[in-house]
C-alpha cells in the first residue's frame, strides 16, 4: 500500500516538472511542441554547463528558450536554428559534438580502443591455449591419467 | 596433441616482445599528456566564434537618452572596447574600477552594452561610481546579447577600426590583463591593423 502511494508521488512530481519545461510556450501543434523539447534538451545551458536548456532555470537559458520558441514557431528548420545558436555560441553549445576533424579523435578513438583490444584479446589467449601445453609425451600422459585415476580411488 | 618439441619452439616464438608489456605505461603517459592539458583548461571560457566576424548588428536607445539610437557602426572608425554590463552583475562591480583606469588613460574609446537591466538603476550606477563609457546601449530584453554571444557578463570584445571583432574576453579584466593582454593587442591593431 505504502510503495503504491509513494509511486503515485513520484509519479506526480514528474508529471508536473515534464509540463513545466513547457509552460509559458502554447504551440499551435505537437510536432512544434516535440521539435522545441527535442531542440531545448540538445542544446547546452552555457552558465549552468551541466544541463540543457530545458533543465536549466539561469536567465541566459530562459531567453535562449524564448529564442528557441519563437524560431520553432515561424518555422525555422532544426539546422537554421541549431546554426544559429552555433554562430553566436560556438559548438560548445551543442551536447552532442560534431564530427569534424576537431573532433575526429574523440569520435575515432572508441572504435581505435575496441580493435586495439580485440587484437590484443587474440593475440593472448593464442598465447595462452599454446603454453597450455605441457610437452608431455603421449606415454607420460598416459601414465599420468593413471596416477589420477588411482589417487582418486584412494580417496573414495 | 602436439610433440613436446613441436611446442616448445612455437611457445618460444609467440612469447610476447618485451615492448608488448610496455605498452600500458605507454598508454597511461598519453592519458596523462590528455589530462595535463585538458584539466587546465577552464570550462567557464567558451571560445566565441565571433573572433574575426563583423560586429553583430544592433540599433538601441542610449543610456544617457533613451530618445537616441546607437549602432553597431557607430563602433566602426577607430579600435574600440564593447563591455557587457549590469548593475546586478558582482564581477562588473569588481571591473568598474579598472575600466575607469582605462578610460583615464584614454587608449581606446569604451562603449557598453546594457544588458537585461532597468535603464535608471545604469544612470544612478555611473553617477555613484562614474562613467568610463563613451556611450552605453540599452539591451533590456537581452536579445543582444545573444548576437554577440553573452553568456556571463562582464564581458569585453576588441574592435578593429573596420568594426571586426578581434579579441573576447570573458570576466572582469585585471590591470595586469590591461597591460600585459589588451593593450599590446590595441597597439598592433593601430599599427598594423593585426591583433
Amino acid at each position: 500500500m505504502m510503495s503504491r502511494l509513494t509511486c503515485l508521488c513520484l509519479l506526480l512530481f514528474f508529471v508536473t516538472t515534464v509540463s513545466a519545461e513547457i509552460a509559458g510556450f502554447p504551440f499551435e501543434s505537437e510536432a512544434q511542441e516535440q521539435r522545441f523539447r527535442d531542440l531545448s534538451s540538445e542544446l547546452r545551458c552555457l552558465v549552468c554547463q551541466n544541463q540543457s536548456l530545458a533543465d536549466s532555470n539561469a536567465g541566459l537559458a530562459q531567453d535562449l528558450r524564448s529564442e528557441l520558441y519563437e524560431q520553432v514557431l515561424t518555422g525555422n528548420s532544426s539546422n537554421q536554428i541549431i546554426s544559429f545558436m552555433t554562430e553566436r555560441y560556438g559548438d560548445f553549445i551543442l551536447y552532442k559534438p560534431r564530427f569534424a576533424t576537431k573532433t575526429l579523435f574523440l569520435w575515432l578513438a572508441p572504435f581505435l580502443l575496441f580493435i586495439v583490444g580485440v587484437f590484443f584479446l587474440i593475440r593472448f589467449s593464442k598465447l595462452r591455449n599454446q603454453t597450455q601445453s605441457i610437452g608431455a609425451t603421449e606415454e607420460e600422459l598416459q601414465k599420468i591419467r593413471e596416477l589420477l585415476q588411482a589417487e582418486e580411488k584412494e580417496n573414495q | 596433441m602436439s610433440q613436446p618439441a613441436d611446442t616448445q619452439t612455437t611457445s618460444q616464438e609467440n612469447k610476447p616482445k618485451r615492448w608488448v608489456y610496455l605498452l600500458p605505461l605507454g598508454l597511461f603517459a598519453v592519458l596523462m599528456v590528455f589530462f595535463f592539458f585538458g584539466l587546465g583548461l577552464n570550462p567557464r571560457l567558451i571560445p566565441s566564434p565571433l573572433i574575426g566576424q563583423p560586429a553583430p548588428e544592433f540599433s538601441l536607445p542610449k543610456l544617457s537618452n533613451p530618445n537616441e539610437l546607437i549602432q553597431h557602426t557607430d563602433l566602426k572608425g577607430e579600435v574600440s572596447l564593447l563591455n557587457i554590463w549590469a548593475t546586478w552583475c558582482t564581477s562588473c562591480r569588481q571591473e568598474h574600477p579598472v575600466l575607469m583606469k582605462i578610460a583615464e588613460s584614454k587608449e581606446v574609446p569604451i562603449y557598453g552594452l546594457y544588458y537585461k537591466d532597468v535603464p535608471e538603476q545604469g544612470v544612478v550606477w555611473l553617477q555613484n561610481y562614474g562613467n568610463p563609457y563613451l556611450e552605453n546601449a540599452v539591451d533590456e530584453d537581452g536579445k543582444v546579447g545573444i548576437e554577440w554571444g553573452a553568456y556571463g557578463t562582464p564581458e569585453t570584445f576588441l574592435l578593429d577600426r573596420d568594426g571586426i571583432i578581434r579579441y573576447k574576453h570573458v570576466g572582469p579584466i585585471s590591470w595586469h590583463e590591461w597591460e600585459t593582454k589588451l593593450l599590446p593587442m590595441i597597439d598592433s591593431l593601430r599599427k598594423n591593423n593585426d591583433v
